[in-house]
C-alpha cells in the first residue's frame, strides 16, 4: 500500500505543478505542453483508481485531440503574446485571494462531511470487480442504462463539428471550388475552339 | 498512510482552484482561459472517478465520459470562435470580443 500512496503523491504533485505552469507560463506553447503533462498525470491517477478505460480515453481524447488542437491554434495564429500578458500582476492579488478563499471553503466542505463507505475501497471494489475488466463493466452500463445519454452525446459532438466548420469556413468568393452542375452541363462547343493554323504561322 | 477519498477530493479542489485563478490572471488571453476551463473540467473528472471508485458505483465513470465529450465539443467550438474572431480583428483580446456580435 505504501507504493500506492507514493505513486498517488507523485502523480498528483506533477499534475498540480503542471497545472500551475499552464496558467503562469509566458509562452502559450509551453502552456499547452504543460496541459498535456497534467492530463497524462491525471490519466495515471485514473489507473490508480481502477478506471483504466477512462484513463486511456483521457489520453486519446485530451492529449491526442484537444491539446493538439490547442497547439495548432496557438501556432497558426500570429498573436503578440507579450501584449496579452499586460495586467497579469495587476490581477494577481485578487486572483490569489479568491483562490485561497475557494480552496479553504472546499476543504472545510470535504473535512466536515463524512462520505459513506470511503474506507471500503480495497475490500469492496477490487474484490467485486477485479475479475471483470473495467471496459466490460462500462459497456454493460453505458449501452443499457445510459443509452439515451450516449446518443445525446453523439448529437452534441455532431453539433460541435457542424458549428466549428461553419464558423471557420471562409467566404465562397475567396476560395476556388468545383460547381458540379456547371461541369455537368458544359458543352464541347463552348469549351473547344477549332482554328485553322497556316503553316509557318502562330495563332 | 492510506489514500482516502479525501485525498482525491483535495487534489480535485486544488486543480479546480488553479483553473479559476488562471481565468482571473490571464484576463486578456482567450487561449489560456480555454485551457483553464479544460483544467476545471479535468478536476471535475477526477472527482467523479474518485467517487465512482470509492462508492463502488460505475455511474461516476459514465458521467466522467460524458463530461469528456462535452469538454471536447466545447474546446472545438471555442477554438473555432477564436479563429473567427482573430480573422476579424487580428487580436484575441477578451475586451474587444463584443465586436463579434455584428
Amino acid at each position: 500500500m505504501i507504493i500506492y500512496s507514493l505513486t498517488f503523491y507523485l502523480f498528483s504533485t506533477v499534475a498540480v505543478f503542471s497545472a500551475l505552469m499552464v496558467i503562469s507560463a509566458k509562452n502559450p506553447v509551453h502552456s499547452v505542453l504543460f496541459l498535456i503533462l497534467s492530463f497524462v498525470n491525471a490519466a495515471g491517477l485514473f489507473v490508480l483508481l481502477g478506471a483504466e478505460f477512462l484513463a486511456m480515453i483521457l489520453v486519446v481524447v485530451y492529449v491526442g485531440a484537444v491539446a493538439v488542437l490547442f497547439l495548432f491554434v496557438v501556432m497558426m495564429l500570429d498573436i503578440n503574446f507579450v501584449k496579452l500578458r499586460e495586467g497579469f500582476l495587476q490581477y494577481l492579488p485578487f486572483g490569489l485571494l479568491l483562490g485561497i478563499v475557494l480552496i479553504i471553503e472546499l476543504g472545510i466542505l470535504f473535512l466536515t462531511k463524512n462520505f459513506p463507505n470511503t474506507s471500503t475501497f480495497k475490500e469492496d471494489y477490487f474484490s467485486n470487480f477485479s475479475n471483470v475488466e473495467n471496459t466490460k463493466l462500462i459497456g454493460s452500463v453505458l449501452y443499457t442504462k445510459y443509452f439515451f445519454l450516449f446518443q445525446v452525446s453523439g448529437i452534441i459532438l455532431l453539433v460541435a463539428m457542424i458549428g466549428s466548420i461553419t464558423l471557420t469556413l471562409r467566404n465562397k468568393d475567396r476560395s476556388k471550388k468545383q460547381v458540379i452542375s456547371e461541369q455537368n452541363t458544359i458543352k464541347a462547343s463552348k469549351s473547344i475552339i477549332k482554328k485553322k493554323i497556316n503553316l509557318g504561322e502562330g495563332i | 498512510m492510506d489514500i482516502t477519498l479525501n485525498h482525491y477530493l483535495f487534489l480535485g479542489a486544488i486543480i479546480f482552484t488553479i483553473g479559476v485563478i488562471g481565468i482571473f490572471l490571464n484576463k486578456k488571453n482567450v487561449i489560456i482561459i480555454l485551457m483553464s476551463i479544460e483544467l476545471i473540467l479535468l478536476s471535475v473528472n477526477i472527482n467523479l472517478v474518485a467517487f465512482s471508485t470509492y462508492l463502488g458505483n460505475l455511474s461516476g465513470q459514465i458521467f466522467a465520459m460524458f463530461t469528456l465529450t462535452v469538454a471536447a465539443a466545447e474546446a472545438a467550438i471555442g477554438l473555432a470562435i477564436l479563429v473567427a474572431f482573430f480573422r476579424n480583428l487580428g487580436s484575441i483580446e477578451v475586451q474587444k470580443i463584443n465586436k463579434l456580435k455584428g
